[in-house]
């Protein structure tokens, strides 16, 4: 396998402002991605894990600029995209493809499947109206199903079969990136199990790289080589998906992970229940911003914030249970490495 | 433990709503009962027919275009579908209390938590003064677990996070101390963490109150940690019920087996996943035969043929299946394929 960085974010930031009253004044903003750096290799699978609101999406989003990031950079392939102009961008997009939640709401119901899967070529400028139609029906079959469902509408199709076209549309301009954003979050289980494994083959067959943002930790799980943990628009925690169930570091990883439903009565976990709410973001806690659900919090955490360091191979926490002590350790680590 | 009493008894009951497009029967002919004190779980995916079975029960139907168009469903001794508007909104306020998947569409936006807390108690307590009754309010937000309960009383419900809404909500279901509590995904549309705090308290309430709770869910997880006997159901029919724990250790109906595999396992990582091919047909799609044949890897002649009814294969285990009945032919041959498995 290949070890190069397809992808390569540092200190990425997406501050929105918050308006109020009639005349819309900025009254404070919410940090809704606040210092996020990471990497994905090439053909690999990097998850996104994290509770509602904790910048996820617009994460996903500003990778792909459409959001503009309020700070940072981003690297794919060797380009520096926070700095092209949005027709250098343009282009660069047909590489970069996403995949929603909610594949309905990103079909155009007016429009046919053939129309719908045939626009991105269109707007690429790829191949001609033959070709097109070719493609149309190659991809709707690869995806399970069938060329004569180019003829119909959005609202003809279950919710499993619009995510088969969700990806297929994806797939049109044969890019090198999916941004998948929930994709199989809003399906039933067995349907669910379906979409995964359609990704999974997909990922062979076109040596895809995904970034695959969820909420339930078991499907991130099985689908990522790598994963990373999000809380208040931070990454809190990193690793390789075996790593991170098997040893979670930072207390919000092990408490998330601890509260997933294991389908399995036998199995006795030791269960952390957080206290309270996700505080909000537009007025998040000072230092670790986990601290007000923190069952170790120290007097540090209140105060310093504490930055995402290596603490294994592979393996990066943000959190002050791993602060100095730990750091002839990590020290040796990488030299080791 | 003693033998508990059966308190609500659903009987042959049947649902249908009239479209345009024809009859949907969305509830086909269900039978199970909910004892005192127990957690029963209702799993299956989207469209089988669990939030119908549940307004069933509360009444709630909307007509036109639902109606039940046959059965029973006894509580306490009595026919609830015989009941007049009037007697159920007794029963509502009193005896059988619901919570939804989002708190939001049941509480009103333009009142307060104290007003509607108020109002809640007041229809059940109808002596009590306004003193008593805040007095109640703040009692029962505090059971449920919510600390800043007096204030919380001026906050209107888009004050309140989603979790908090769901106490809410378990707040006011509670007030009248019902008997039993049908909460359907009342975990759904809420975050891991919060998930594990509203079914902790549900857990606790149950031991603490004694409230049977029938708890919807299509989630089998949800069902492993808080019920003690499930019911699947797959297009309008029960198609398995039994004990919590042995749904998990001996799944018998193709579909229950194909579900519990098709879920990606925190615990260890599966190569590939499980999948039970094609999708949920609509209720009512499949005129003949059993509802699950096209999508069933050991359907044979019979099941596209006959209805299979709920076999019993042990004790308080039944199973829609002919691999289980005993009477059938095939029996044989085809149990030993499908325990291979
Ligand atoms: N366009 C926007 N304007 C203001 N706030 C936003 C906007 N989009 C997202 N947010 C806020 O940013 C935070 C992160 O949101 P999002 O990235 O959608 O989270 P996730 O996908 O993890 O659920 C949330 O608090 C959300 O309310
Ligand atoms: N108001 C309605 N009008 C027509 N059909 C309905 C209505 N409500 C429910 N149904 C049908 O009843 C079936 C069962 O729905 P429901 O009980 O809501 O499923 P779930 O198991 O997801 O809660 C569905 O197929 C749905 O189409
Ligand atoms: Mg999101
Ligand atoms: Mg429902």
């Amino acid at each position: 396998m290949t070890t190069k960085p397809l992808l390569k974010v540092d200190n990425l930031k997406k501050y929105f402002p918050v308006k109020k009253g009639m005349l819309g004044r900025t009254v404070g903003q919410v940090k809704a991605v606040d210092d996020v750096s990471f990497y994905v290799n090439e053909g690999e699978t990097l998850g996104i894990v994290g509770e509602s609101g904790c910048g996820k999406s617009t994460t996903g989003r500003m990778l792909m600029r459409l959001l503009e990031p309020s700070e940072g950079k981003v690297e794919f392939d060797g380009q520096e995209l926070t700095s092209l102009s949005s027709d250098e961008m343009r282009k660069t997009r047909r590489d970069i493809q996403m995949v929603f939640q909610d594949p309905y709401a990103s079909l155009n119901p007016r429009h046919t499947i053939g129309k719908i899967l045939e626009e991105p070529l269109i707007v690429h400028g790829l191949d001609n109206a033959k070709e097109r139609k070719e493609k149309v029906r190659k991809f709707l079959e690869i995806v399970g199903l069938s060329a004569y469902h180019a003829k119909r509408y959005p609202h003809q199709f279950s919710g499993g079969q619009r995510q088969r076209i969700g990806i297929a549309r994806a797939l049109m301009t044969n890019p090198k990136l999916i941004i998948a954003d929930e994709p199989v979050s809003a399906l039933d289980v067995s349907i669910q199990s379906q979409v995964l494994n359609l990704m999974q083959d997909l990922q062979k067959d076109f040596n895809l790289t995904y970034i695959f943002i969820a909420h339930d930790l078991g499907v991130v799980r099985h689908i990522s080589d790598r994963v990373a943990v999000m809380y208040l628009g931070k990454m809190v925690e990193i690793a390789e998906s075996e790593q991170l169930y098997v040893e979670p570091l930072h207390p919000y990883t092990q408490a998330l992970l601890s509260a997933v439903p294991v389908p399995d009565p036998d199995y006795k976990k030791e269960q952390i229940v957080l206290e309270g709410d996700i505080p909000n973001p537009a007025n998040p806690p000072s230092g670790c911003t986990f601290h007000t659900r923190c069952p170790f919090k120290m007097d540090i955490c209140t105060k310093v914030v504490p930055e995402l360091i290596q603490h294994g191979p592979g393996h990066s926490v943000a959190c002050h249970l791993y602060g100095d002590e730990s750091d002839n350790d990590i020290k040796k680590m990488e030299g080791s490495l | 433990m003693s033998e508990r009493k059966t308190i609500l008894q659903v009987k042959d009951l049947q649902t249908t709503f009239f479209t345009d497009s024809g009859e949907i029967p969305a509830v086909d002919h269900i039978d199970f009962h909910v004892k005192e004190g127990e957690i029963l779980g209702i799993v299956g995916e989207s469209g089988c027919g669990k939030s119908v079975t549940s307004l069933s029960i509360m009444g709630l139907i909307p007509q036109p275009p639902g109606k039940i168009v046959g059965g029973e469903i006894v509580f306490q001794e009595n026919d609830l579908l015989k009941m007049t508007e009037r007697q159920m909104r007794q029963i509502r306020g009193n005896d059988i209390a619901m919570i939804f998947q989002e708190p939001m569409t049941s509480l009103n936006p333009l009142f307060t938590i104290g007003n509607q807390m108020l109002e809640a108690i007041l229809i059940h307590e109808k002596g009590w003064s306004k003193k008593k009754a805040k007095e109640r309010a703040i009692e029962m937000l505090q059971l449920v677990g919510l600390p800043r309960a007096e204030e919380m009383l001026q906050d209107y419900p888009h004050q309140l996070s989603g979790g908090m809404r769901q106490r809410v909500m378990i707040a006011m279901a509670l007030v009248c101390d019902p008997k039993v509590l049908i909460a359907d995904e009342p975990t759904t549309a809420l975050d891991v963490t919060i998930q594990a705090q509203i079914l902790k308290l549900m857990r606790e309430l149950n031991t603490r109150l004694n409230t049977a709770v029938l708890l919807i869910t299509h989630d089998l997880g949800v069902v492993a940690e808080t019920c003690e006997r499930v019911i699947v159901m797959y297009a309008g029919q029960i198609i398995e019920e039994s004990p919590a724990k042995q749904i998990f250790d001996d799944p018998q109906h193709p579909y229950t087996k194909g579900l519990i595999q098709s879920i990606p396992d925190m615990r260890f990582k599966k190569d590939r996943l499980y999948s039970i091919p094609g999708s949920v047909p609509k209720p009512g799609s499949i005129k003949q035969g059993c509802r699950f044949a096209a999508r069933c890897e050991f359907a044979f002649d019979r099941c596209i043929k006959e209805d299979p009814e709920l076999y019993e294969t042990s004790d308080a285990h039944q199973t829609r299946c002919f691999l289980y009945d005993k009477e059938g032919a095939e029996m044989d041959d085809n149990k030993t394929l499908i325990e291979s498995r």
